[in-house]
């Protein structure tokens, strides 16, 4: 424990190794999730095609499935055995299962609907008359978005960020299910507090790990809270 | 010297447009009472809607033939488009806003200072503020200094005043001419306004449910 954080619970080994994965985990489900979320939030907001409805469905599925069921798919398509798992690993190197990318994966998987859906929303609200404005000043639909549509949108896709960094940092169901829990490789802070309060005198290290969830989440909510008012002050006409 | 040549049909739902008339140099004030088409007429020419049937040529350009299946990307027109209400970029600041109208005009157009349009419309104090912090006379400046360092072919004015009062009116008017003036832009203004009708047009169109129905001086046209 570093002296000059007296404030911080003295945290084991074992917890650090949880903790340092959990953030690990989260961040990186969170980057490999942002361009797909700002890519069909943009497409659910502003485009019409064939099965957008079901596309809809699809992506927001986590959302409402056990995450046990989403974890098992997860086993089937990305275990070594499956589809995808064995095409990524002959093409690519990548593996899967009983490793920390899978847990990744699923708390990118079970995280992305709740970006999707800031992303989508600060999409929808942003005044198109703008991007048409941009147009007649010379910029192509390129620039455009990259001028006008993105830097509006930014204050939502962080609140998006946000939301699916504490969410992932949560996944429990569907990351065990996938990857198991092992220490040092898939065992992040919620499956740790699982194991510690399956063994006696582990209730010290849980509450340890439990304290630190909700501190993150906390901040979290409030971060996202800080900027959604943000957003609505930008988009208001009046000051 | 004929400016801009448009002949164009278009329907939308219950109101048809079928209008046709030339425009040249200096001030044309395109004039009618709201519902008339006015608008539609100009998002017609900056390639904003595209015209049931029709052409639309500036100088030798044709921007828009229905029968030569010819349609110009808005992007790629360079008209310039001064929108009612002003339309400002609200996460930029007012240089930024002024920057984008320069940051994709092409090379080879012809080059309107900065400086000296920031002089003209005397926003140079407005330059670091955010448009939420802008008074509407400052915005209409502001979006008008915008559209002009595009180095627009043509500049379309959508009642750019419309939102103001009668003695800020009155202040920008004469920039609005002093514009046409220094920078040598054709000017497509649209009002319902009478006096600032006669102000500014060195020739005025009258437009009434869709159609030209007179062309000619402005004192002439908007006389009862």
């Amino acid at each position: 424990m570093p002296e000059f954080m007296p404030f911080l619970p003295e945290f084991t080994p074992e917890e650090w190794t949880a903790i340092g994965l959990s953030v690990r985990v989260a961040i990186t489900a969170t980057l490999a999730s942002l361009p797909v979320a700002i890519l069909a939030g943009y497409a659910l907001a502003r485009w019409s095609f064939p099965g957008k409805t079901l596309l809809n469905g699809l992506l927001h599925l986590p959302l409402v499935l056990p995450p046990v069921v989403t974890g098992y798919f997860l086993l089937l398509a990305f275990g070594r055995q499956g589809p995808a798992g064995a095409f990524l690993y002959d093409t690519l190197g990548l593996t899967f299962s009983f490793r920390w990318t899978g847990a990744a994966l699923a708390a990118a998987v079970m995280s992305f609907p709740l970006m999707l859906r800031a992303i989508r929303l600060s999409f929808e609200t942003i005044d198109r008359r703008l991007e048409r404005a941009a147009g007649t000043l010379g910029a192509g639909p390129m620039a455009t978005f990259f001028t006008v549509t993105l830097p509006l949108a930014a204050p939502g896709i962080l609140v998006g960020v946000i939301l699916c960094f504490a969410k992932a940092l949560g996944e429990f169901g569907a990351t065990i299910t996938f990857v198991s829990n092992i220490p040092g490789e898939t065992q992040t802070i919620p499956s740790a507090i699982y194991t510690y309060t399956q063994v006696p005198g582990g209730e010290a290290s849980a509450l340890r790990l439990a304290a630190v969830s909700v501190t993150i989440a906390l901040l979290a909510l409030i971060a996202s809270e800080v900027l959604s008012q943000k957003v609505l002050k930008r988009t208001s006409v009046f000051e | 010297m004929s400016v801009l040549e448009f002949d164009c049909t278009l329907r939308l739902g219950s109101f048809a447009l079928d209008a046709t008339f030339s425009a040249g140099t200096g001030i044309t004030v395109l004039f009618g009472p709201s519902g008339a088409g006015k608008t539609t007429m100009l998002h017609l020419i900056a390639g904003l809607e595209k015209p049931d049937r029709g052409r639309i040529v500036i100088g030798s350009d044709v921007l828009t033939d229905t029968s030569a299946r010819v349609f110009v990307k808005p992007y790629k027109r360079r008209i310039g488009l001064v929108f009612q209400d002003a339309q400002l970029f609200p996460h930029l600041t007012v240089a930024q806003n002024l920057a984008f109208g320069s940051w994709f005009r092409g090379r080879a157009d012809t080059v309107i200072e900065s400086d000296h349009v920031i002089e003209v419309l005397g926003i140079s104090q407005l330059l670091s503020r955010r448009p939420a912090r802008l008074s509407g006379g400052e915005k209409s400046r502001v979006a008008l200094a915008r559209a002009l360092l595009s180095s627009p072919r043509l500049l379309l004015m959508d009642e750019p005043l419309s939102g103001l009062d009668e003695d800020k009116r009155h202040a920008i008017l004469p920039l609005i001419a002093r514009i046409r003036d220094e920078f040598h832009v054709p000017v497509l203004y649209v009002t319902h306004g009478r006096d600032e009708a006669v102000r500014l047009g060195d020739s005025a169109l009258r437009i009434e449910r869709g159609r030209i129905t007179a062309a000619g001086p402005p004192a002439q046209i908007l006389a009862r």
